[in-house]
Parts: structure tokens; sequence; C-alpha cells
């Protein structure tokens, strides 16, 4: 085999081994991005139910209801112009609280209810997703000293 | 006044980083010895002032100096002492100090055991070295300066987030560093020999050991954070795809790539220009993951500050850092004259085989961690790419990669006898197929996946297994001279074979640990029982306690398998006042097989929610990344790199330096 031949292989090899990846990469896109919604934007598109998405916002206050099993919970995310129920059953995580912004994966039914499958409350306290920053501006109800990591000590 | 000196002693170390990346770069190419001299002195007095800068920084800490706002932010006089130390790099200002305290560290054991190698090719080398130091010098004093004083002094600070307060995490940072600062030796090697025009065995044999000890400490980062997420987040995960955890993993995929085809390299002068492109971008992928998980853009734990300044600083930095040296690769990369010829089946065409998977692994990772990134940078959706992405895509490409690396090291150089190997591989391919389908048996639920991982798993063990007793030829010969044979392999053998078996053993664990875990939530009030594969966990009581700087409700379980006690397992959910921050801790029993884990959640009614997990072979997971550390090490020990490495041009170099 000469030596541009040789190389000629390899790119074909490496070609092809390529457009699997890509292939694979389309495919997995395709299938697994999952969009990040406000209530809001729910409520004004139309989003299909099964599909699965991220809903993002605040912790209505009074709205956690927790049922009789200890587990299911029921509570609503708000970016202070629409709210959307959600139902979902597990361990919340620690720094969930009303109030605050969470961020739930799941999907929708066809009542309007969302299903979550995961809450995500992240690891500060103060701490506020960006998404959610962004749905609350979008909805005309952020406020600009809410920031999201205040900075400085406590006075 | 510590703080005053602190600053100060940056801002000269940025001024020698300036000289050390100039001088000796054009000392070097206008052949002035003087000027190449720089160097040296300069890598050892840089190194020395960011070690000031860094201890008064570490001393602030450790006294509580509040008056200085990083440590008012981030740490609180209550803190124990350890995380009062891990506190100085656990924020973006003093990360970004211990980050370029070990860049100068590897700069200076360069100027200082870089004695055999040829002096420009050392003058070019420290040269890359001081620019990166001098860009993120710049970064610190301009946008960073953990050094600012804050007026009015507040009475305490705000304490270090408490989910870093753990000893895994205060350690998981600077391992990880020492992985991604230490690619940046092989970055300014490839630099280097890239204005040099030429890349030559010994100039692999250079750089092998520096990735090779990157690669190592990058391996156990990993792991240290994989296992603090297991047993901090409270849900037993070790691993979520998070953007933060592949930040670190795409460094480590190119690295591993880099470290084969290095061999490649040193062994048969071949792949030079891929070898440096793969230097480049290994190092590219550490500077872009220590700023993805930095800078805020990605939120996490880790991003600690969302600053429009510094994203902007950090953008040009990476674009000169990676564009320049991409730019000058095309321009300089078609000069390098590649030797060995080899044909396919050949130990070569394995490796670039390996690197090529290990490669477009690491590239479906990027796509998946940076496409959100890029789409929201647009004004497009917002989105995010969870583990079924990286599901469908990485794992399929690195399954025929373990294949390979089961048979390719069966493989000779240059040309290969593909039928032989699989020949001796028989055996292999027989023990992995009987244990999968053993555990097919024995195992009451699985997929089709987790019997392929196990299959997959006991392939590569296996076959790693086979290729060291062919070395020793074990039970072809008197087990006496399998001895002397074994006693004679170098530790780079040894250190492959253990780092693979490592890795079949890291398999393992992802692969049981995924298929079988099992997990139980419920409310349970003092008295309750729950029943876990065979375990039986009753619920004692839960009473309050008090840590050093934390209350906490405590659950006490009381652990019985057939009637006999096996573990009292106490679980904590701690409340840390200063940031009203409650944390999970979990309780785990393991017995290296299994661990039993146990987690404390919120009071219901006059009950607890409890989560208690059956986790099978997770110790396998993190022993096997420490088995892989380990056989870095014993190959990092080999021979070869401890008696001066390149002798090419010895007697030249120690001609250049009388005639100096």
């Amino acid at each position: 085999m000469t030596r541009k031949r040789r190389r000629l292989y390899f790119l074909l090899f490496g070609m092809a081994g390529l457009g699997i990846a890509v292939a694979l990469v389309l495919a997995a896109f395709r299938d697994n991005l999952v969009f990040f919604y406000s209530p809001s934007e729910i409520l004004a598109k139309h989003v299909a139910p099964d599909r699965r998405i991220r809903v993002g916002g605040l912790v209505e206050e009074g709205s956690l209801v927790k049922k009789a099993d200890g587990l299911t919970v029921t509570f609503r995310i708000t970016d202070r112009a629409h709210e959307i129920p959600v139902t979902y059953k597990g361990a919340l995580p620690d720094l969930f609280r009303e109030g605050q912004g969470v961020v739930a994966e799941g999907h929708l039914r066809a009542n309007g209810n969302f299903q979550a499958s995961e809450v995500l409350a992240k690891h500060d306290e103060k701490y506020m997703p960006p998404e959610v920053v962004k749905a609350l501006k979008k909805a005309g109800r952020w406020k600009e000293n809410e920031s999201t990591m205040p900075k400085g000590p406590p006075s | 006044m510590i703080a005053e000196i602190g600053h100060f002693a940056l801002g000269l170390a940025l001024i020698l980083a300036c000289a050390q990346a100039f001088f000796p770069l054009a000392g070097a190419a206008r052949g002035r010895v003087l000027w190449m001299n720089v160097a040296e002195p300069a890598a050892v007095g840089q190194f020395a002032f960011v070690a000031v800068a860094f201890a008064c920084l570490t001393y602030l800490y450790i006294v509580s100096d509040f008056s200085v706002a990083t440590v008012a932010e981030n740490s609180n006089s209550a803190l124990p002492l350890l995380y009062k130390i891990a506190g100085t790099w656990g924020n973006h200002e003093g990360s970004m100090v211990l980050w370029v305290l070990i860049l100068s560290l590897f700069g200076m054991s360069v100027a200082l055991f870089g004695g055999n190698l040829p002096p420009q090719l050392r003058a070019r080398v420290l040269s890359v070295q001081g620019m990166i130091a001098a860009g993120f010098l710049l970064f610190i004093v301009l946008t960073s300066n953990p050094f600012l004083r804050l007026v009015p002094v507040p009475a305490n600070g705000r304490d270090l987030n408490p989910l870093l307060q753990d000893p895994g995490l205060a350690f998981h940072p600077p391992f990880l560093y020492l992985g991604y600062v230490g690619f940046s030796m092989a970055f300014s090697f490839a630099i280097a020999a890239l204005i040099e025009g030429r890349v030559d065995a010994a100039w692999a044999r250079w750089v092998r050991p520096w990735t090779l000890a990157a690669w190592c400490f990058l391996t156990l980062g990993i792991a240290m954070g994989s296992w603090w997420s297991y047993y901090t987040l409270g849900w037993g995960g070790w691993w979520a795809w998070d953007p933060v955890e592949n930040a670190s993993f795409m460094p480590w995929l190119a690295g591993t790539a880099l470290l084969h085809s290095a061999i490649v390299t040193e062994k048969r002068d071949a792949l030079k220009s891929w070898t440096i492109l793969l230097a480049i971008l290994t190092f590219s992928l550490s500077l872009i993951g220590t700023f993805l998980v930095r800078s805020g853009v990605l939120t996490s734990v880790h991003s600690f500050a969302n600053d429009p300044a510094r994203g902007l600083f950090i953008l040009l930095l990476l674009g000169v850092a990676i564009g320049g040296s991409l730019f000058l690769y095309a321009l300089r990369a078609p000069r390098l004259k590649s030797g060995g010829l080899f044909s396919a089946i050949s130990r070569e065409g394995s490796l670039v085989l390996n690197n090529f998977l290990l490669a477009v692994g690491a590239a479906t990772v990027f796509i998946g961690t940076l496409y959100p990134l890029f789409l929201d940078s647009i004004g497009g959706d917002k989105v995010s790419v969870g583990p079924p992405y990286f599901n469908a895509t990485f794992v399929p490409l690195m399954v025929p990669m373990i294949l390979v690396m089961g048979i390719g090291p069966m493989l000779s150089w240059k040309r290969a006898d593909l039928a032989g190997a699989l020949s001796r591989l028989k055996l292999a391919a027989a023990v992995s197929i009987v244990v999968a389908f053993a555990a097919f048996i024995f195992a009451t639920h699985g997929s089709v996946l987790a019997y392929g991982g196990i299959a997959l798993a006991m392939w590569l063990l296996a076959a790693t297994l086979i290729e060291f007793a062919d070395r020793i030829r074990l039970f072809r010969v008197d087990w006496r001279d399998s001895l002397r044979r074994a006693a004679a392999l170098p530790r780079a053998a040894y250190g492959m074979t253990i780092a693979h078996a490592g890795l079949a053993i890291v398999i393992a664990g992802i692969t049981v640990s995924s298929a079988w875990r099992i997990e139980s939530i419920q409310v349970m009030r003092p008295g309750d029982s729950v029943n876990v594969a065979g375990y039986t966990f009753t619920l004692n009581g839960v009473t309050e306690t008090q840590g050093p700087n934390y209350t906490a409700n405590q659950a006490r379980f009381t652990v019985t398998q057939d009637g006999k006690p096996v573990a009292v397992m106490l679980p904590e959910k701690r409340l840390y006042p200063v940031q009203g921050m409650p944390i999970t801790a979990a309780a785990i029993r393991t017995n290296g097989l299994f661990d039993l884990y146990a987690t404390l959640g919120d009071k219901t009614g006059d009950g607890w929610t409890t989560r208690i997990y059956f986790n099978p072979l997770i110790p396998w997971l993190f022993g096997g990344a420490v088995i892989m550390f380990l056989g870095g090490l014993v190959s990092l020990s080999d021979r070869r790199y401890r008696i001066g490495a390149p002798t090419r041009k010895r007697a030249l170099a120690a001609g250049a330096r009388a005639s100096a």
C-alpha cells in the first residue's frame, strides 16, 4: 500500500467515524433537548404534553401542600404574572422554600398540571437560577434590588 | 499590611512573568544566550512571589481578617481551621491565585530540572509558561483582586458555603488544578516545538511524564469531586453530566488521548502533528473548564460571581490563547515531518483508533455542554442538555474503545498479526460472556445494557491480565523464569496494566451501581422499619445535636439482617446558621462490595421523610479510579524518566552551556 493510499484510507475511516458521531449527536439532540419555559410562556405557547420540559419561577407563597402519604407535594410556580400548578412525588431538595427560585423538570398533563420528575433548587438560599431571573424580567416582575447574589457581608 | 504585601507580590510576579515571556523567546530567536538565561531566575522568582501572595491570603483566612472582602464573604470566625484554610481557594479570587501558584510551580520545575533540555527549547518552553502566567496574573490583578479591602469592616464573615465544608471537597480543587495546570507543560512544549519546527522522540519523552503527572492528578481530582457529590448531595448520585463535571471531564478525555499519542511519537516517531494538536486542545479545554466553572456562566456550587468585566477578559484570554496557538499550529504543523510508517493493524493503529474515539467522545461532550450556552448567547431558546443526551452519544463511542483497549496492547508495533492476538484473547472473550451470562441468571432484573457493561468490564480486565501474563510468559516457562521476567518488566508496563485494570473495575462499578441500585423513600415514625435489599432499617429516633458551627437533627437507624445487627447509621440534617442553609449529611456503611446509604429529610407530621439506598459496587467505582491514579504513578516512576530522559542532545546541551 502506498503512503498516499493509506492516508486516503485513514481519511475515509475518519470521515465515516465522524459521520456516525454527528448522527449520534443530532439524534440525541432531537430527543433529549429539554426546553425551559416560564409559566407565562407555557400558557401563551401550546407546549405538547409528554414533551420533557423545564419550568422555572418562584414557589408561590402559601401554595405548598403535602399530601397524606407525606411524599407527594403540590405547589405553584409563578413568575408573578401567571402561575402553574405542579405535582411532585419524592423528597424535595434542602433549599426548596416558598417564595424562592425553583426549576422543575417534567411534563405537562392534559389538565394543565405540571407533573415534575425532578425539582431543582440550587445551592444557596440567596441564589436565584438565572433562567428564573430572566423569566421574571420577561414578565416584568423583576425588582433590580433582588440581585442574584448580594455582594458584601451583612451589615 | 499583610494584604498589601500579598497584593504587591502579585504585581511583582506579573512583571517577572512578562519578562519571562519576552526575553527568553527573543533570545532564542536571535541566539542571545544572555536573554535566554533570564528564563531561569524569572521562573524561580515568579514562583516565590506568587507563593508569598498565596501565603498572605491563607494567613488572612486563618486569622479571619474580615477587613479583606474575599475573607468576609467566604469565611467565618466559627469555621473549623481546615475549612478556613480551604476557604482560601473556595472562591473565585482565591482559586485563581491557587491556579497561578501551581502554574509557577510547574514553570519553576522546568527551570530547575530541565538542565538536560536543549537550551533553546527550554527557553521557549519557559517563555510560553511566562505568557500563560502573565495572562492569569493580569486577570487577577485587574478583575479579581483577592486582597481588596472592605470599609466598614464587618463584625463577622458570611461563611464558607456549607456544601464546601467537607474534607473531600477541601482537596478537590487543588488536585483538579494540578491536573489542569499540569497540561500547560504539554502545551508549552508543543508551542515551543512549533516555533522550533521540530518534534522528535526526545521531545515526546520530555512531554510524557508531565502529561502523565497531570493526568494522575486530574483523575484523582475528578474522582474526589464525584465521591463528594455521592455522599453530600443526598441522593447518592455520583455523576450527573452537569456542565461543571463535564468541564473537568473534557480535558481528561483529551489528556488521555494525548498520553497515548505521545507514546507513538516517542517510540515510533509518528503522529507528531496530531500529538501537538492534542497538547494544544487538552490545555485549551483545561482553560475553558477553569473559566466555565469559575466565571459564573454556569450556575452551580462552583460559580461565585457574575461580573461582566470578568467575562470579557476571560473571552479575550481564551481567544488569544486558543486562537493564537491554533493559528501557529496551522502555520507550522505542515512542516513537521512524520517518520515511522505503520500499517492499520498495529499497535500504532490501535492507538490511533483509541485517540480518534476519545477525541470524538470529548467533542460530543463539548457540544452537549456548550450548546445551551451558545443558543442562549445568540438569543435563542433556553434549553438544557441532560444525561440522556450523553448516554446516547458518549457511551456508544466508548464501547468500541474498550474493545480495542483489550486488543491494542497485544499488537506489535508497525505491523501486527490480528488473528494471532485475537486467538490469544479467546479466553478473555469466553470469560466475559460467561460472567455476563452468570449475572443474567443470578440477577433478578437488569437490562441488556447492564449485562453488556458487565461483559465489557470483564473483557477489559481479562484481556489486560492475559497481556500481562503473556509478557512474563506465565505457565509457558518455569514460574521462576516468569518471576524473573516480571521483575525485569519496566514500570511503565506495570503502570499500563494497573491503570487499564482500574478502568475495568470502574466500568463494573458504573454498570452494576446504576442497574441494580435500590431506592426507598418513605415517611417513618420512630420505631418504624423498612426493608431494603434484605436489610431491615429501624428508625430508633431523631435527636438534636450540635456541630462545631451547625446544629443538626440526627436520626439513629439500627440495621439488621435476618435479625442479626449489622450497623448503626446516623444520618443528619444540618442547619448552618450563618447562611441559614440546610445540608443533608448522609450516613454510609460500606463493605467494599456495596454501600448502605441513608439520609434524613424533613419532618412530616409526626414522622420524618427518610431515603434509604442499596448501592452495589459503588466502592469499586471510586476504588477503580484510585487504582487508575496509582497505575499512573507507577508508570511515572519508570526508570527512564528518572535517569535524565532525553539523551539526544545531552552532549550538545552541555556544550552550549559551557560556551554560555
